[in-house]
């Protein structure tokens, strides 16, 4: 979707501010929101990016306006009401007011201490339909649900450079529609394709550009 | 608030209500038998001591020092960071990239917060910030210029927009004036930012942030 989550190349939001000896959370609550967001996650109820496309659907003043951790936190709380895992009156309550739906897997204390990303890689249905080298055009495509293609990068011409093997397709996971494999592949960009003939031309930016969202130039 | 307070990444007025509000779902989601405290206690604990940039910091010192494991680190990241036996094995699609002369490479992710946090920890702030997501796809040398990073002008500068689940750690260039060193001694060079690319590593004589 067209939301303001998508912020390549928006002017205004000033210098990059780095802090000095950051510690891994500002509160408590941070750390706590985090662990709810894993534990909650290895349920298996719903995908990473059933996940992201929750936090991308807030309203867009609430996005900006609120921190990293909030974000989670609201797209945590109503995932669950969603899924009927928790009722609306007891988030209102704060403590739950019926016993819980069985889960045929919770995460364990011994489990939680080691960590490993998910995987996305599936097995390809067919052979790549572009090769490392190749032009490619991005299409212009403008869901209005979840997808990885900004908008900053639609309906330019670059170059595949690497064939990064077949994983699950978001724009296909996040409306519940299954994982829909898609070859991916880093597609590489001049400034000046991407920002003018004014941009620098000693830059260049790729993108992990999923098959679909590419066309032959 | 006083323009005394510190900066408030909450927005101050909210910590009160967020504490409140988080524990309230911690509670209805434990009573519920969703969640064990002990493995939310295990997993904030493994991410404020286990995981951080320190792990990625071991394997860039590796490859500074032995050059077949800088060419399996280039070929398969997953692979060769997964031989150093991190407490947190990466899980898939892990791409090393490599500074050099001629390329300066950065990390960045538009679209939301995408980090390889398996080597390099929890994304700091200004990673996640709409000024860093922003700007580094249309402005790095400016973003490059906040973090006080000039490169020479014959550098090019490639960014890496993390719109799929590759993550990227980059190799910083290794500081001239460290030769012989250990890779113990090597890995203090190298910081959080020269692995995302928005900090060089080194130089010798300054400690690692």
């Amino acid at each position: 979707m067209n939301s303001v989550h998508d912020m390549g190349g928006v002017d205004g939001f000033g210098p990059v501010v780095a802090e000095a000896n950051e510690p891994p959370f500002h509160e408590k609550w941070e750390g706590r929101v985090l662990a709810m967001q894993r534990a909650m996650g290895y349920l298996g109820l719903w995908t990473i990016d059933q996940g992201r496309a929750s936090i991308e659907a807030m309203n867009p003043i609430e996005y900006l306006s609120v921190s990293y951790y909030k974000k989670w936190f609201l797209g945590l709380e109503r995932r669950v009401v969603e899924h009927g895992l928790v009722g609306a009156d007891e988030i209102a309550a704060g403590h739950s007011l019926r016993p819980g739906t069985p889960m045929k897997r919770t995460l364990a204390a011994a489990d939680a201490v080691r960590m490993t990303r998910g995987k996305y890689a599936r097995q390809e249905p067919a052979s790549p339909r572009f090769a490392a080298g190749q032009q490619v055009k991005t299409r212009n495509l403008n869901p209005t649900t979840h997808t990885r293609l900004p908008r900053y990068a639609r309906g330019k011409i670059g170059t595949v450079e690497a064939v990064r093997g077949c994983h699950v397709y978001p724009d296909s996971v996040a409306i519940g529609a299954g994982e829909n494999p898609q070859w991916l592949y880093t597609v590489v960009f001049t400034a000046r394709e991407l920002w003018g003939d004014d941009a620098d031309p000693s830059i260049t930016v790729s993108i992990e550009a999923f098959e679909p969202y590419l066309a032959p130039a | 608030m006083s323009p005394h307070d510190p900066p408030a990444h909450d927005h101050g007025s909210e910590l009160g209500e967020m504490q409140l509000r988080v524990r309230a779902l911690e509670t209805i989601l434990t009573e519920k038998g969703y969640v064990d405290p002990a493995a939310l206690d295990a997993i904030v604990e493994t991410f404020e001591t286990k995981i951080g940039p320190r792990n990625g910091a071991r394997i860039v010192a590796r490859a500074w020092s032995d050059a077949d494991f800088k060419r399996r680190l280039l070929e398969d990241a997953t692979q060769a960071a997964n031989s150093m036996g991190h407490s947190s094995p990466v899980g898939s699609h892990l791409i090393a990239v490599e500074n050099t002369p001629r390329t300066h490479n950065m990390v960045v992710c538009t679209l939301c917060s995408c980090y390889p946090w398996e080597v390099l920890g929890l994304p700091p702030v200004w990673y996640k910030s709409a000024a860093y997501r922003s700007r580094a796809v249309r402005d790095p040398k400016g973003v490059l210029a906040d973090f006080g990073v000039t490169l020479p002008p014959e550098t090019e500068i490639r960014v890496w927009d993390s719109t799929a689940e590759t993550r990227f750690l980059v190799v910083p260039m290794r500081p001239a004036g460290t030769e012989g060193w250990s890779e113990e001694r090597l890995a203090d060079l190298v910081t959080r930012d020269s692995m995302i690319g928005t900090a060089m590593a080194g130089p010798p004589e300054v400690a690692a942030r």
